[in-house]
């Protein structure tokens, strides 16, 4: 018996975060789009899909999703020199955007949901804080 | 009468742009690009001293001086709001600058009471490596955090009134079209700051007395015409419908009432192109090339190029030659293919064109 109230609680309080967390990165990605389509749309464009060569694509992009943390740093502090994204070198400068670290939480989290990327944890504001230049 | 309507349908399509809007590959180059300034970021502005050195505003609100080979810092600038596409922004010197040691700037300021910041105006005398006699004449309001549309580029006329454009702001539907509020406008002052009596909304009531023209969206090229003295911009269209107009007192040129360009979704903005009462542009780009930075070509050092004008393309990354009869673009070609990002172009007092890259630095084309 008491194995299964133990079991019980668990799983309720497990379905319970899991359930704020999806109402947390649901809310992120709403306000992560607002900061896309004022920041990032001009250069990235409305699917992610970038100019090859000149701007990369977000969308599907193996850069992003296999380098999470220099992603949120290029967000976060601007980015310079050579990337190769999807097999295609680019070269540009993206300067620092000067976002306020909620705001790259959102843009990040609405980025790694969009167009096709899905799958990554969510980002937090804790780890935006923690990363240095 | 039916041939009278299609007449009438014929006439009425071809008062748009009449040349095709194609773009043009020389099929040989005539210049080499030398990297005279390296290392550079974004460099937005760019004027010749008298001294022979060339002053460089960076976005991230650096002051580089280049001379001789080296990069000096200049001290003291304006103090700027980093965020989106405002920063430090473009630099003019007064057409008196010999005597007067006036330097304009335009740069996104956070002053004012509200969150964010807007477009600010301010001249400053250089003193040795850093500036003194600061003042801001003026201050585009309310500030925003939304990251788009500065505006920016400055340039004085035959009178010595000083022109500055300030892009909407990322409020197409609140701010071109009221004159009562800034942003979407080219403005005209005097070159202390004070606005001029005869400028077109000066007895309106509650209208932004500095306002000379309205409906832009975001003008970041502006020179004047040689010979006419016109002053001429360029300005970004949303998807597609870049324009090139010229600066007529108290005109509305449109924005975003008629525009050739869509919505970054690819939904139209509007599918009305022309409306009486509102400008239509002397050229439209369809695709955007994203233009910053223009000139005319003057000198003697390039005689096929004089009398072109000269355009940086953000988007396609390279320098644009357009070829005018008159108001009228007829040819179109590009120059410095694959570049990278063109953010400004100049003629330098030597006759050389200035050509300012994103990531790269500052050009300068050599003929050959």
């Amino acid at each position: 018996m008491k194995f299964i109230i133990c079991s019980y609680l668990l799983i309720v309080s497990g379905l319970t975060y899991f359930l704020i967390q999806d109402k947390e990165l649901k809310e992120s990605i709403q306000r992560g789009k607002d900061i896309y389509n004022d920041f990032c749309i001009t250069c990235h464009l409305e699917s992610g899909e970038g100019v090859e060569n000149t701007f990369p694509p977000l969308a599907k992009s193996d850069y992003l999703i296999n380098n999470r943390e220099a992603s949120i740093k290029g967000v976060k502090y601007g980015q310079r020199g050579e990337l190769i994204v999807n097999g295609v070198t680019y070269n540009n400068t993206m300067m620092p955007l000067g976002l306020e670290n909620e705001e790259i939480v959102d843009v990040m989290n609405y980025v790694l949901n969009s167009w096709g990327n899905s799958g990554s944890k969510m980002v937090t504001i804790e780890e935006v804080n923690t990363l240095l230049k | 009468m039916k041939t009278l309507y299609l007449f009438v349908v014929m006439t009425n399509l071809s008062c748009g742009q009449k040349t095709d809007n194609e773009v043009n590959t020389p099929s040989e180059t005539t210049f080499t690009a030398e990297l005279l300034v390296d290392e550079l970021e974004i460099p937005w502005g760019m004027v010749f001293l008298p001294d022979g050195s060339m002053l460089i505003s960076e976005k991230s609100g650096e002051i580089i001086r280049f001379k001789d080979g080296q990069k000096t810092t200049i001290t003291n600038g304006p103090e700027v709001y980093n965020r989106g596409q405002g920063g430090l922004l473009d630099m003019e010197l007064h057409p008196d600058y010999e005597n007067t040691g006036w330097i304009y700037f335009s740069f996104a300021s956070e002053e004012g009471e509200e969150k964010g910041g807007n477009t600010a105006i301010m001249r400053a005398k250089l003193n040795g490596n850093s500036f003194t006699d600061k003042e801001i004449l003026y201050k585009a309001s309310p500030n925003t955090t939304k990251g788009q549309h500065f505006g920016s580029r400055l340039e004085f006329d035959d009178q010595g009134y000083l022109y500055f454009s300030i892009g909407e702001r990322g409020e197409r539907d609140v701010n071109p079209q009221d004159i009562t509020r800034d942003c979407g406008k080219i403005y005209r002052i005097h070159d202390d700051g004070r606005i001029p009596e005869d400028n077109p909304f000066v007895n309106e009531s509650n209208a932004k007395r500095a306002i000379y023209t309205y409906g832009n969206r975001n003008p970041q090229g502006m020179v004047k015409h040689p010979e006419t003295g016109a002053i001429w911009i360029h300005e970004h269209g949303p998807q597609g419908g870049d324009e090139i107009n010229i600066v007529q007192k108290g005109l509305n040129y449109g924005w975003p009432v008629i525009t050739y360009g869509i919505n970054y979704s690819g939904t139209p903005i509007t599918d009305i192109t022309e409306m009486e009462g509102m400008e239509q542009p002397i050229h439209y780009w369809v695709p955007s090339i994203a233009p910053s930075g223009m000139t005319f070509v003057t000198s003697d050092k390039y005689p096929a190029w004089k009398g072109n004008l000269l355009v940086g393309s953000l988007v396609f990354q390279y320098l644009e030659r357009l070829e005018l009869n008159g108001n009228e673009v007829t040819y179109r070609e590009k120059l410095m293919e694959d570049i990278g990002r063109v953010r400004n172009v100049r003629q330098g007092p030597d006759g050389f064109i200035y050509v300012a890259v994103e990531g790269k630095g500052i050009y300068k084309l050599v003929p050959l």
